[in-house]
């Protein structure tokens, strides 16, 4: 099976979501051009983090509209597995493809450290290896990472069970200090109705090796591998 | 047009500089010409004042790749590898606009590395600020923090570590300087050279606007209440097109097309292009008017000497035009011919076809004025270098003494600092910031680079060659407390006014002391910068030569951290301890005093020390590591302990010393060549005989051992 | 022609930006300042031959990127040239 890593001008962890990839997990992976028109056949694809177009305007609004972004896009409408990882879940939002925004942390502050994300829907490609309720140890590194959506939108997204990775502290507990940036309801990453598309704010890309700190996000990879293996999440191209 | 004793004074030259440019010339120069010359002879980019001296430094090694001349400097690192790195200063602008003057310095470092041909994987920086208690030093602080995290964080090459120093000389001259790392296959280094007569000369990156102009110059005088006025003297950075050109000039050195590029900083594209064509022993030539422009109306002195930022000149080969312009298209940069490389060995700028400026490069770059200033004793050191411990009273008691070291801004956490650099990307950083060195893995191979940054500047204060040399090993033991052989410096040495002899004397006695120490040690010097002129109203900063040292770990499964593993592994403590509080951290948080001398360093000591760190952790017998510094064997105990839940309780032999003062100077004395180290208990034999057989002090210190 | 975008969060939305300026005013002795929402402002040059067109132009490109409907809403002001000369 095939990953593909999408790169806009100013993605910088392309390289090392691509590494976890082939190097860690041992799999395919294929870094495409923002300005490229087909994914080449990938079973995956990530958007991976960064600061596309160097965040100016908003984080990610400028990126939602390469040509590449047609294809991910149609994709994701065939069923494909789309993991949209910090800038990559900012493009999301900004397409349209997830619901919600984002603003700036409430700190006023960019953070790098490690936090702790409880696993809360363990039906998605990116998580379907997870241990339910058991919470992952994985860096986040953004300024703009505080989750917005209007109260109505917010509800559903907790009924519908769209609310994938939560903040909390060591011992798995949802607390506002374990909460890095603001978000609302400590949401980390969340996907969409039909449960294909994933975003999530933290990097689990640099946490697939115990030598860098964390292995906990390793999983998300695995389980994308199970899902293409399992037809779970087949494209219907 | 008349060039009046006023305007060359107003340029930053003297009347006996300007005479040598008219016998250069043989004539009086064109105003273009008299901004040329001002620039390239200013402190920041001839080294003028400093040069003489910087000569002197051991800068040769087996493992040399590149030495000092370069935009950066390269060691060997094995598998086909090398390390390219330097360490460069952005004090001025930092001062006078905090955010960008420290994100400019983070562009314009980053560039140096990536014009070599290398991939930029770390950076680090030194920082040195006034006192936290004045709300300008904290917005200045805040503002130079943001700077670096904002530009380091969108360009994606994480901050690993580095080290913030406080003290009220630098309220009003803070120092910025950021040391970069790249790696690139050792055959593949690129040079800053022009050569090949009818090369292209292109320009590719940001359009030129009026930033900085003079910015070089402000960089070589000191601050008055005019200062303000130089506001628009400030460069605005850019990250994102940063990153682009980064990617891009990577992609086009892979090719084979460039003969030589190098990166427009100080002086922008008057000091790039001079410089090009003197290490090539060729002319270039070049018309401003096809510089891509983003105001309207810029002369050619404003062209030439605009410091806009990320922006790159580079010579390719005859031919191969195409490729190198299609390459920087894919990534949305528009690559510009403005000129082609000549046989003359001169700089040629036209403006519409119209020469405005002819001047040999030689006379721009190698025979710039160079001086050797006078020098003279400061009046304050014979009397700062009296420490009469009695005088200070009876001391506080030794736990309110520890309280207050650990609270004091030098030695608390920089957590807050370090939270806002991104220290992740790139997957390769194996130690987190606030651990001791920096410790990056080099993937594809079995290595890791170790990376610190260091200089105590109340020690060269009180005494600048043996402070210098206190720098040098200070930041060697760094690398080798993670277990890393050191194997290149870089030096960013932050001084006064070298036109003031006390100054100057500063300066020599310093790089004596650095050259000394970095023979001894085995670590030659790749590079660096000089920064003068750190004053404000006539009162300099502490001297402060800062140090920055690159140690290669051959297997980064063998690296030490500085914090203790285990609640059983022994404790045992590595160097001689003295009674030496001359300079230290204790006399100035207690007292507010720097007096004294700095402790003795004994360099065969301190190599062998290092010998002992660093085949200790290859071997797997050194579980931690960690060096005593600012606060003493006491603070480094703590820090060794923090963030593990571990406990400790400790015995250290009395020291001789004044009645009453015993247990300060036991506790906080700064001795040097001290180490912490942590090992497991069956190992302490084979490691204490292994430290007398290189004439390490050595003694296990623990009694007990406590899990919180 | 000139038209200005005004765009601003909505009022339900936190504004941390906002909100740490108002405090900066405060200390500043401006107690008599309540609140501060901070926006962004665009200026677009356009070729359009009437105020109308440029207003469509600028809502246009507000609607599609210089806004996002989840947090963000506009207004938008056009410099005709007519208005111009009657501001001279």
């Amino acid at each position: 099976m095939k990953f593909a890593i999408v790169v806009f001008p100013g993605s910088n962890c392309d390289h090392d979501a691509h590494y976890a990839a082939e190097h860690v997990l041992g799999q395919q992976a294929e870094l495409i051009w923002h300005k490229d028109t087909s994914l080449k056949g990938a079973d995956v694809v990530v958007l991976p983090g960064g600061f596309a177009h160097g965040d100016y305007l908003r984080t990610g609004a400028i990126a939602r509209f390469s040509p590449i972004m047609q294809e991910v896009r149609r994709f994701a409408d065939g069923g494909g597995p789309v993991l949209g990882i910090c800038n990559g879940f900012q493009v999301l939002l900004e397409a349209g493809m997830l619901p919600g925004a984002m603003l700036r942390n409430a700190s006023l502050h960019f953070h790098c450290e490690h936090v702790y994300v409880n696993v809360e829907q363990t039906d998605t490609p990116f998580t379907i290896a997870c241990t339910p309720g058991r919470a992952l140890r994985i860096p986040v590194a953004h300024g703009e990472g505080n989750y917005y959506a209007e109260p109505d939108v917010l509800a559903r997204l907790e009924k519908n069970r769209q609310v994938v990775f939560r903040y909390v502290d060591a011992s798995g507990q949802r607390t506002a200090a374990a909460n890095p940036n603001g978000s609302l309801n400590n949401i980390a990453g969340l996907c969409n109705e039909r449960r294909n598309v994933v975003g999530l704010m933290p990097h689990p890309e640099r946490a697939c090796e115990l030598s860098v700190g964390s292995a906990d996000g390793l999983v998300l990879f695995e389980s994308a591998v199970k899902a293409v293996s399992e037809g779970a999440f087949a494209i219907s191209r | 047009m008349t060039i009046t004793n006023e305007l060359i004074a107003q340029h930053g030259l003297t009347l006996d500089e300007y005479q040598r440019i008219v016998d250069t010339l043989g004539r009086e120069p064109t105003l273009t010409e008299l901004g040329i010359f001002s620039v390239m002879w200013s402190e920041h980019c001839s080294y003028k004042s400093s040069r003489v001296h910087l000569k002197t430094l051991p800068t040769s090694g087996t493992r040399v790749l590149q030495g000092p001349g370069e935009n950066a400097g390269a060691v060997d690192i094995g598998d086909g590898l090398a390390a390219i790195f330097k360490i460069e200063s952005h004090n001025h602008p930092s001062f006078i606009e905090p955010y960008q003057g420290a994100a400019t310095g983070v562009g314009g470092i980053i560039r140096d590395i990536f014009t070599m041909g290398a991939r930029p994987i770390a950076l680090l920086n030194s920082l040195r600020f006034g006192s936290l208690e004045d709300p300008l030093v904290r917005r200045t602080m805040a503002g130079v923090v943001a700077g670096i995290a904002g530009y380091g964080n969108s360009i994606g090459i994480p901050t690993v570590g580095g080290e913030i120093g406080f003290d009220e000389s630098y309220t009003g001259n803070p120092l910025v300087n950021v040391f970069c790392l790249g790696t690139s296959k050792a055959s593949e280094i690129v040079k800053a050279v022009a050569s090949g007569a009818g090369n292209p000369v292109y320009y590719v990156g940001a359009k030129t606007g009026r930033d900085g102009i003079h910015g070089a110059t402000m960089a070589s005088a000191e601050f008055d209440e005019k200062s303000a006025e130089k506001r628009p003297a400030v460069q605005v950075g850019d990250p994102f097109m940063e990153k682009l050109l980064l990617e891009a000039c990577l992609e086009v050195m892979r090719t084979d097309a460039l003969v030589g590029i190098q990166d427009m900083g100080a002086a922008g594209l008057t000091s790039s292009s001079s410089e090009m064509g003197s290490r090539g022993g060729a002319g270039v030539e070049i018309d401003v008017s096809l510089v891509p422009q983003r105001e309207s109306g810029m002369t050619p002195y404003e062209i030439m000497l605009s410091e806009s930022q990320e922006r790159m000149l580079l010579v390719a080969k005859r031919g191969r035009e195409g490729e190198v312009e299609r390459i920087f298209e894919k990534w949305d940069l528009h690559a510009v011919r403005i000129g082609e490389v000549t046989t003359d060995g001169r700089l040629r700028v036209k403006h519409r076809g119209e020469v405005v400026a002819d001047i040999p490069n030689k006379a721009l770059t190698d025979e710039a004025p160079r001086y050797r200033r006078p020098t003279a004793e400061p009046s304050y050191l014979k009397e700062a270098q009296q420490l009469d411990l009695a005088s200070l009273g009876k001391p506080l008691a030794v736990r309110e003494v520890f309280r207050r070291l650990l609270a004091a801004p030098e030695t608390a956490s920089k957590r807050w600092v370090y939270r806002q650099y991104d220290h992740m990307v790139r997957t390769n950083t194996l130690v987190l910031p606030g651990m001791g060195a920096g410790v990056v893995r080099i993937k594809g191979t079995r290595r890791a680079l170790a990376l610190s940054v260091d200089c105590n500047g109340r020690f060269v204060y009180l005494d600048p060659f043996v402070g210098a040399q206190h720098a040098v090993a200070e930041a060697a033991r760094n690398v080798a407390c993670a277990g890393a052989q050191p194997i290149g410096a870089t030096n960013c040495l932050n001084f006064g006014n070298p036109e003031k002899p006390d100054v100057m004397w500063q300066f020599v006695r310093a790089v004596e002391g650095m050259g000394a120490a970095c023979r001894a040690l085995d670590v030659p010097i790749t590079g660096g910068n000089v920064s003068l002129y750190n004053e404000t109203d006539g009162r300099a900063v502490l001297p402060t030569p800062v140090i920055g040292v690159v140690g290669l770990i051959d297997d980064a499964d063998r690296i030490a951290r500085r914090t203790f593993q285990t609640a059983d592994d022994a404790v045992v403590l590595l160097g001689e301890s003295r009674a030496e509080l001359g300079g230290s951290e204790y006399l100035k948080v207690i007292h507010g005093i720097v007096r004294g001398v700095p402790p003795a360093i004994d360099l065969a000591r301190e190599a062998a020390l290092q010998r002992f760190l660093v085949d200790g952790i290859a071997a797997g017998l050194i579980r931690s590591a960690h060096d005593c510094a600012e606060g003493g064997f006491a603070v480094a105990l703590a820090e060794c302990c923090f963030d593990t839940g571990l406990g400790v309780s400790a015995e250290l032999s009395r020291l001789e010393t004044i009645e009453g003062f015993a247990d300060i100077a036991a506790l906080f004395s700064e001795s040097a060549s001290r180490v912490i180290v942590s090992v497991a208990p069956g190992a302490v034999e084979d490691v204490l005989s292994r430290a007398a057989a290189l004439n390490v002090p050595a003694v296990r210190i623990e009694r007990s051992r406590a899990v919180l | 022609m000139r038209a200005r975008v005004f765009v601003t969060l909505k009022p339900s939305v936190f504004d941390p930006q906002g909100t740490t300026v108002a405090e900066a005013l405060h200390t500043l002795g401006y107690a008599s300042v309540k609140d501060v929402r901070q926006g962004k402002y665009f200026e677009l040059e356009i070729n359009a031959s009437t105020p109308d067109e440029a207003r469509r132009v600028a809502a246009e490109a507000a609607d599609k990127l210089l806004a996002n409907p989840v947090i963000e809403s506009y207004r938008i002001e056009v410099d005709a040239p007519a208005h111009a000369e009657m501001a001279r």
